[in-house]
């Protein structure tokens, strides 16, 4: 990777002019400060970068990023960092969206950019909660939920980030928090070398209108309990003393404890996110607490072809072939006739 | 060739070719126009088939058309009456009774005619007897059974034998009209190189019809329409949408850009992205989008990201685009959409045309939201105007709505071929990277045009979107602030106004009536003007191409009219534009709503009784 790092930032050279206007101990705060952090370590001329969000709380997102950045409609920045990206290749092109954002209004888009493996990267900001329109309940939120649109509780089923992913062809599913920036900065460096199109979960706190609603996990008493961090090649490993794991038993995952029964460190589940075949990943990612450890890390990590690639070769190769040039050669091609 | 006992010469003839949708109508008309264009006549077509692809044979709904009007001299319509009607079934006839000339000829499969073909097309028993159609001039040809007879030793399936009998009818109509057979042979030839067979056997039962038509004399004395006067030069036959296409890869070209189009298909706009996606040779990006939302999210990406971008849509793919224009009119990114307006609302008649999409391109926006408004106006100038929409939109840093119509998309002219290097040049207002700090909302102060900074560019790098804004795009809520920068982008719409030509009168600069059209119907407005003119009336046409801005001297010219109609194919939307922008004057309204092109006569009649004052 030494030849990637001709260019020299800090997280600071990516920071904007701009006040940031979120919530005085909003998620997001850390979410910026792990990205800009992430970028600087990328090795990435600063002037490739372009941040494109939609409509929420995260996609004030570019606003506060000293790079080239489009704060566009809600739901269409996936569609949006699709032309952008499609049109210019080059660019290293970010979609900042939330959970109403991707998942209700911009769905459609959502599925389709990962279904094309356009080479975008998306964070997906996690907090189960509409915060920008003050607190009704969002495509995640689990069903019960009490917000201002669900007074008696939403009689919905929520979607699962990671199994829509996987459910759209996705290549790269990666899932985080927004108080782990070591973690995060990991994750957002690998969502940036994955070619095709990336989507990182970050289960984010929205300190207002849903706050506390991922501490039943992320609580710091008991997170490592109740989280498993995946490495790629490494066994699936957690709890405080490390004292967990995962192991298939049939055909399901299932939580054992070290030492007991007899079960050792290398009878544990080995993870690879590189695996085309996404069953067991499908597993990872859809593990919730209280049964399972909720998984974090890179899930799920598997190289492809990418639109954009494949546009420009589909064009080189008929650019080869083609008797025509330029427009003339068009305007004279076919049918014509001369009038004297 | 051929003896040919008479032939007399005409001005102008119209022929409709008319058949099941799967009778391969389309493909008739067109080889017989582009014939005619070959020949040197000039011409104007009009295909009309219904939205079910394969309606139920032999029904009424499933009848497929195509006009074809050719002369020596200028030709601007398709024509309202046919001369001649090809009906390949009963149906045909149903459809199209009302269209035939009194006294016209009318060619038919009579093989065709079952009793069972005639009930469906709601007929007891004799189409023609009916239809009071006794006295014109019927051919009753055994089509089917003539095909089947020349055909009979190619060893063909009976299907493919059935799918020549459009050729017979063809060949009948090119004996007629003193044709020559070679340029559909070649086409059959060139076609069909991989099957022989085929092409042999669509060239001998053209053959078979042409010579049939001489045996019965079908038509005494045969008609002859000598080449037009028309311009030197190479031309070609060119439809709307892909003239719509191809003005855009030349303005890309012209603009050193790369073309982007991301667009869903709808009918019927679709030929556009469907000559995008095939000219991967010129480079162009061809994105079929996941939706009609993406297609234009997608240009407006591309937009960003330094691109000329495209969208192309109808009505209902127009409305669902609002929001994303909104944006485009915000963040002033350039971008073209174009609308290939169709019968609405809703749904409403997908493969027919109609004009009353211009109250939406107009103002179908959520705010003070003006986009630069353009109308072709024939199939060929699609080419021009949607190159012209594509400049302003590039150095205006602008949306640019581009109308244009189901008639104009699929219908064809011949068109004289442009030569890259008289088109005029395109220059976007680039940024200037010396320039520091980039302030991404600074004009240019004789356009108000933004200067447009690529990604990519070291030191350029800048936030936009779609929240107001200052000019050094902070989100801002100053209420001075927000006035001040829809008046800006206002007027920067308005300014374009200093580019674009002065609206022109054919006929006389005053008189007793001025007739305005807009889009694809203005070919019959400019038709009855002439015919009333010829009649003595002093009647004047104007075409508005440029909806807005309005060319600068609109109110001069309708000042010198004792009084103003406005033809168009909705209920009067162009009229309560004017009265809008031209209170002063009284707009008297000529307007259909059928899904159908006006005839010259409707307009001619209507102008009548408005010049005499009933």
């Amino acid at each position: 990777m030494e030849e990637l790092h001709t260019y020299q930032y800090t997280p600071k050279d990516f920071k904007s002019d701009q006040e940031v206007r979120w919530c005085p101990g909003c998620g997001d705060h850390a979410v910026l400060n792990s990205v800009q952090k992430a970028l600087s370590e990328l090795g990435i001329p600063k002037e490739k970068f372009a941040f494109i969000s939609g409509i929420g709380c995260s996609s004030r997102f570019p606003y506060y990023m000293d790079t080239y950045g489009f704060h566009g409609i809600h739901g269409r920045a996936a569609a949006i960092a699709t032309g952008v990206k499609t049109a210019n290749p080059g660019l290293s092109v970010w979609n900042i969206t939330g959970d109403g954002d991707a998942l209700a209004i911009g769905g459609n888009h959502f599925i389709h950019a990962i279904r094309r493996n356009i080479d975008i990267n998306i964070i997906l900001f996690n907090n189960e909660i509409y915060g920008l329109t003050k607190g009704q309940y969002s495509p995640t939120s689990n069903k019960g939920l009490v917000t201002k649109t669900s007074p008696y509780g939403t009689v919905e089923e929520p979607f699962s980030v990671g199994e829509l992913v996987i459910g759209a062809k996705g290549r790269f599913f990666a899932r985080t928090f927004d108080g782990n920036v070591s973690l995060s900065t990991e994750i957002y460096i690998e969502a940036a070398k994955h070619k095709g199109t990336s989507v990182v979960e970050v289960l984010q706190n929205c300190v207002i209108f849903n706050d506390g609603i991922h501490n039943e996990v992320l609580g710091k008493d008991f997170r490592d309990d109740r989280t498993i961090i995946l490495k790629h090649g490494g066994p699936m490993i957690f709890g405080k003393g490390n004292d967990k794991g995962l192991i298939l038993d049939g055909l399901k995952l299932k939580v054992v404890k070290i030492g007991d029964n007899g079960v050792k460190e290398k009878d544990l589940l080995i993870h690879d996110a590189c695996e085309i075949n996404p069953g067991i990943q499908y597993m990872l990612a859809n593990m919730r607490y209280p049964d399972y450890p909720v998984a974090l890390g890179v899930i799920r990590n598997v190289p492809g072809n990418t639109y954009e690639n494949d546009v420009e070769e589909q064009i080189k190769a008929i650019r080869e072939k083609s008797n025509i040039k330029c427009m003339d050669d068009l305007l004279m091609s076919g049918s014509t006739w001369e009038v004297e | 060739m051929t003896k040919k006992s008479q032939v007399i010469e005409r001005e102008e003839v119209v022929i409709r070719f008319s058949g099941d949708s799967g009778d391969g109508m389309q493909l008739t008309g067109t080889l017989f126009s582009d014939t005619a264009a070959l020949f040197g006549n000039d011409l104007s077509t009009f295909p009309d088939y219904p939205a079910e692809i394969r309606a139920p044979q032999g029904t009424v709904g499933g009848v497929s058309g195509f006009q074809v009007h050719l002369g020596r001299s200028e030709i601007n319509t398709p024509g309202d009456h046919a001369d001649v009607l090809v009906a390949m079934n009963p149906a045909a006839i149903k459809a199209n009774a009302r269209w035939i000339k009194p006294g016209g000829t009318i060619i038919f499969d009579r093989d065709n005619f079952t009793e069972k073909n005639i009930e469906k097309a709601g007929y007891v028993k004799d189409p023609v007897a009916e239809e009071k159609l006794e006295s014109y001039n019927i051919i009753a040809a055994p089509v089917t059974s003539m095909v089947k007879e020349a055909l009979k030793d190619f060893g063909l399936d009976p299907k493919s034998v059935l799918r020549t009998k459009n050729m017979f009818a063809l060949g009948m109509v090119y004996w007629m009209f003193d044709r020559k057979l070679k340029y559909t042979e070649q086409y059959f030839e060139k076609k069909f190189a991989n099957k022989p067979g085929i092409a042999e056997a669509n060239k001998v039962a053209l053959r078979a019809g042409y010579y049939y038509a001489e045996t019965i004399e079908a038509l005494s004395p045969v008609i002859r329409i000598e080449p037009a006067q028309i311009a030197k030069g190479t031309y070609r036959n060119i439809t709307g949408n892909t003239a719509t296409a191809w003005g855009f890869i030349a303005a890309a070209e012209k603009a050193g850009l790369n073309l982007f189009v991301g667009s869903y298909p709808i009918t019927p706009a679709t030929g556009i992205l469907e000559e995008l996606a095939a000219r991967k040779d010129l480079g162009v990006k061809s994105f079929q989008a996941e939706d009609e939302i993406a297609g234009i999210c997608t240009a407006l990406g591309a937009s960003f990201a330094g691109n000329l971008a495209v969208t192309s849509t109808s009505g209902p793919g127009l409305a669902l685009k609002s929001e994303a224009i909104g944006l485009a009119v915000m963040a002033e990114l350039p971008v073209v959409i174009v609308d290939v307006q169709r019968g609405g609302p809703s749904t409403g008649l997908p493969t027919k045309t109609e004009q009353a999409d211009l109250m939406q391109a107009l103002f179908g926006r959520n705010g003070e939201s003006p986009v630069v408004v353009i109308a072709a106006s024939t199939p060929s100038d699609c080419f021009d105007f949607a190159f012209e929409a594509a400049k302003i939109a590039l150095e205006r840093m602008t949306p640019v709505l581009f109308l244009t119509d189901g008639y104009l998309a699929n219908g064809s002219e011949p068109w004289k071929i442009p030569k890259m290097e008289d088109l005029p040049e395109i220059k976007p207002p680039y940024a200037d990277r010396n320039e520091k700090p980039y302030l991404p909302y600074k004009r240019d102060c004789e356009t108000l045009a933004r200067y447009w900074a690529i990604p990519g560019t070291p030191g350029l790098e800048h936030r936009i979107g779609g929240l107001e804004k200052t000019m050094k795009g902070t989100v801002s809520y100053i209420p001075e602030n927000h006035e001040q920068m829809v008046r800006f982008r206002a007027e920067k719409v308005e300014k374009a106004a200093d580019v674009i030509p002065d609206l022109r009168v054919t006929g006389k600069e005053s008189g007793d009536l001025l007739l305005v059209g807009w889009g694809g119907s203005s070919g019959y407005g400019m038709t009855a003007v002439k015919e009333l003119q010829t009649e003595g009336y002093k009647v004047s046409f104007a075409r508005l191409n440029y909806i807005n801005p309005l060319p600068k001297n609109v109110r001069e010219v309708f000042g010198k009219f004792k009084r103003i109609a406005v033809a168009e194919l909705n209920l009067g939307q162009m009229a309560g534009y004017l009265r809008m922008k031209f209170g002063e004057f009284n707009y008297y309204q000529i307007n259909k709503v059928q899904g159908l092109p006006f005839t010259v006569k409707e307009i001619k009649d209507k102008c009548k009784i408005i010049l005499e004052g009933r």
